[in-house]
């Protein structure tokens, strides 16, 4: 079974309480499906949970399946150094069918950034690095397409519809 | 599931269409190493396809001079649509005509179903396996095992 080669760290981007028991980790690319489709399925699962799981986003784009992927991963992370992650993350995925340049800057400006400072910030390789140390350290642990999820160290290969994640986290807590 | 070739075996050589008119051999690639990708399908699910993580991931194998190639039971006019439909660069080959003859060599054959199973095999540049490994057909087995092997190689 595959396991989490990078642990997580506080430059990880995490939401809920960091003191859980239980960590719930994504990669995923903004782009994806499948990973529009898990969005709120995780919201579901943090309600759920509460304070018993924290919830934490690494960036695996497939640059070569969405053209867009890489980029919308590096204007979350721009919006990150803002301390903005988690607002991005969400708008990215609300308007995932637009994602592109014009759909960045309107995202910035709605979130109180400079959308000039996003432009200069994407054409420096400092945010593009995180994303592809996020990718490199998903290769290592196994992730396999997206989105794929951690619960704890380990990857979670059964379906991913709510009952059985509940089901699977359950058995993570219990342990 | 199929009991895959072991490590020190020397790899069944083959010869396979790898576009209409073009074969491929893995004796061709002796003097580096080679990752044999056995996969059930073209077209599976968009983004959890094995195929398209591994053409995401291809510098990774290139750092280490491997040649990828992925191996199922789709026909070559099948394997050239899925190719350009999803971007792949590194080739794929028809183990189509004797069905899954290949696959069979390598004990990566799954007979209930008629298809490859999940099977990686990393070759060193010798033609010897130097690591197998048979995942449930259900699960992508990722990329995590391919690249250790591929550094245990060079140690």
């Amino acid at each position: 079974m595959a396991t989490l080669k990078a642990p997580i760290t506080e430059q990880d981007h995490i939401q809920g309480n960091v003191e859980a028991a239980c960590t719930l980790l994504e990669y995923g690319d903004y782009q994806c499906p499948h990973c529009g489709a898990a969005y709120p399925l995780v919201k579901n699962l943090q309600k759920h949970f509460g304070n018993r799981m924290r919830f934490a986003y690494r960036n695996f784009p497939m640059t070569q399946l969405h053209a867009e992927a890489e980029a919308a991963a590096v204007v979350a992370e721009f919006a990150g150094t803002h301390g903005k992650f988690w607002e991005m993350h969400d708008a990215l995925f609300e308007n995932q069918d637009r994602l592109g340049d014009d759909l960045f800057a309107e995202l910035a400006t709605q979130l109180g950034l400079d959308a000039a400072e996003l432009q200069q910030a994407m054409a420096k390789r400092t945010l593009t690095d995180r994303v592809r140390a996020d990718f490199s350290s998903g290769i290592r642990s196994g992730v396999n397409g997206t989105p794929t999820f951690f619960i704890n160290d380990r990857r979670y290969d059964r379906p991913r519809d709510y009952d059985t994640m509940v089901s699977a986290i359950e058995e993570a807590l219990a342990e | 599931m199929s009991t895959v070739l072991t490590p020190g075996t020397p790899a069944p050589d083959f010869a396979l269409p790898v576009t209409p008119d073009q074969k491929l051999s893995l004796s061709e690639l002796r003097g580096r190493p080679v990752v044999l990708a056995f996969y059930p399908a073209d077209w599976s699910p968009v983004c959890g396809d094995q195929m398209a993580l591994y053409n995401e991931i291809l510098p990774e194998f290139q750092k280490h001079r491997a040649e990828l190639i992925g191996i199922s039971v789709d026909g070559v006019w099948c394997h050239t649509a899925f190719t350009k439909d999803r971007n792949l660069h590194f080739p794929l080959l028809a183990d189509f005509e004797p069905k899954g003859a290949v696959s069979k060599a390598y004990g990566a054959y799954f007979d209930a179903a008629g298809i490859s199973e999940r099977a990686l095999f990393v070759i060193d540049k010798d033609g010897i396996i130097r690591w197998s490994y048979c995942s449930p057909i259900a699960v992508n087995p990722g990329a995590d095992g391919i690249l250790e092997a591929l550094e245990a190689l060079e140690k």
